[in-house]
């Protein structure tokens, strides 16, 4: 079975349904399928739930399914970047649940690989663990949470072959990988497809078994959120990790 | 003489050790990265996928594929590696992080942190701020001892109890304010303790401008942090 489709909007054909839950991968704009959201857009299916980290910005990423009001739920751990998304939430339009990220990764981490909860001291004693059963382990608290499956999921990745293996490129990988296997029916988009045999077995993200159907975007347009440089003569301290507070 | 941001930055790069593994918050956090002493091998963690976190870029060398957690543009070192979301909260839930600085909007005696959410006003989300506190081995806060608000009132932050929905229940080791340094005893249940003095600030100056109790313990009199 060829898993290779000619385009975005041909690997999505007949897919996308009304009320669906979708995860796509990506954290802020960086690794985001950009190419198969907007495939998703004109595919004009609404009341969709997301599971995504971030909601995108305004005009990019899922920002674009809020333009169209496809989206009725996001399940993300930060949402800060979206007026839009703000204005639709305090109207009651979008319903949006938080998870911590680590909580997020997990969940979907735990969803693909066929487990239906485990125990997290992350959260114990906030407002997330509220009705959620608390369990203590060696003396310490835990709360449980429970894995995620989706429809479908969509990952970018850089590189793919035509077996659907995947290679993530720098902190483009983020939840691409998780979200890859955490669905009934996964699409890539890849910056460059190769035959099969061509990446090395050992340097395989993803292997090819979770995903179904790949489409190759050359050259897609990336986009920066905080450019941040220094100057030539600067002295090279760490950037820091600028936590999302 | 209360601490500049600088300061409050030095100070707290003193909990640095050698061989540290670190994840810096934005702000303040972020500015501690300036001051590693020179020798001392510390990789900073950024919670979207990557350990070992160089400067940021020199323009026109900035990579879309290569940002941290604040979404900014940042480099690779010899040192660096790239990992999942989930790998990444596993390094930090799992306890393999030595070190979290972050900022708060208030902290209680009994080392209760709040700083993602305030009721009533639009919620951004609490990112990777609660598994960090609830997982890595020592969680220092760096933050202004007191709210000033626009009307230019003044609310303490350091409480008896927090009244924002918390983001972790008994976390904080350590608090770095402007006006001095504070331990918490997260574990023993034996509260706060000041430790040291801002520059030209007294015991009764901070004693005015915080709600919580706490002991004092001056090791040395006052520090010279920067």
């Amino acid at each position: 079975m060829d898993k290779v489709y000619s385009d975005a909007r041909s690997a999505l054909a007949g897919l996308v349904k009304d009320g669906m839950t979708i995860m796509a991968g990506g954290f802020g704009l960086c690794g985001i399928p950009e190419t198969l959201i907007e495939a998703i857009r004109d595919s004009g299916a609404k009341d969709l739930t997301f599971i995504s980290n971030n909601a995108g910005v305004d005009g990019i990423g899922l920002g674009r399914l809020l333009e169209t009001q496809q989206i009725r739920k996001m399940i993300s751990s930060y949402v800060g970047e979206n007026k839009l998304f703000a204005q639709q939430y305090l109207s009651g339009e979008l319903e949006l649940e938080f998870n911590p990220q680590g909580t997020l990764a997990e969940r979907i981490r735990a969803g693909g690989a066929g487990i239906p909860a485990f125990y997290t001291k992350t959260g114990v004693g906030t407002l997330i663990a509220e009705g959620k059963e608390v369990r203590e382990f060696n003396g310490e608290k835990y709360v449980m949470e429970t894995g995620l499956f989706a429809d479908i999921s969509i990952v970018h990745a850089w590189k793919g072959d035509t077996e659907g293996n995947l290679v993530y490129r720098k902190t483009a990988r983020n939840f691409n990988p998780m979200m890859a296997t955490a669905s009934r029916l996964t699409i890539a988009e890849v910056e460059h497809l190769v035959p099969a045999g061509e990446i090395d077995p050992d340097c395989i993200h993803t292997p090819g078994i979770f995903v179904k159907r790949i489409v190759h975007v050359p050259n897609p347009v990336k986009h920066i959120e905080q450019r941040t440089t220094r100057k030539r003569a600067e002295a090279a301290a760490p950037a820091g990790a600028g936590e999302e507070v | 003489m209360a601490w500049t941001r600088e300061q409050m930055a030095a100070r707290a790069a003193k909990e640095l050790r050698d061989g540290y593994y670190v994840n810096l918050g934005i702000g303040i956090p972020t500015l501690v990265s300036n001051f590693i002493p020179k020798g001392m091998r510390v990789q900073l963690q950024s919670e979207n996928g990557m350990l070992g976190m160089g400067p940021f870029p020199f323009e026109g060398e900035e990579d879309a594929d290569l940002i941290n957690a604040g979404k900014q543009t940042i480099t690779e070192l010899p040192t660096t590696s790239y990992f999942s979301s989930a790998d990444s909260f596993a390094m930090i839930r799992g306890g393999h992080i030595d070190l979290s600085i972050l900022g708060a909007m208030q902290v209680a005696e009994n080392g209760d942190l709040a700083n993602w959410m305030i009721p009533g006003k639009m919620v951004k989300g609490m990112g990777g701020a609660m598994d960090l506190v609830a997982g890595v081995k020592r969680v220092v806060v760096v933050m202004e001892h007191v709210a000033k608000a626009k009307d230019g009132s003044v609310e303490p932050k350091l409480l008896k109890s927090c009244t924002l929905p918390l983001t972790g229940a008994g976390v904080v080791d350590m608090v770095i304010t402007d006006l001095g340094v504070f331990t918490i005893d997260k574990k023993g249940g034996s509260g706060m303790t000041l430790i040291e003095l801002a520059e030209g600030v007294t015991v009764d100056e901070i004693k005015q401008k915080t709600e919580a109790e706490f002991k004092v313990a001056l090791n040395g009199g006052r520090s010279n942090a920067a």
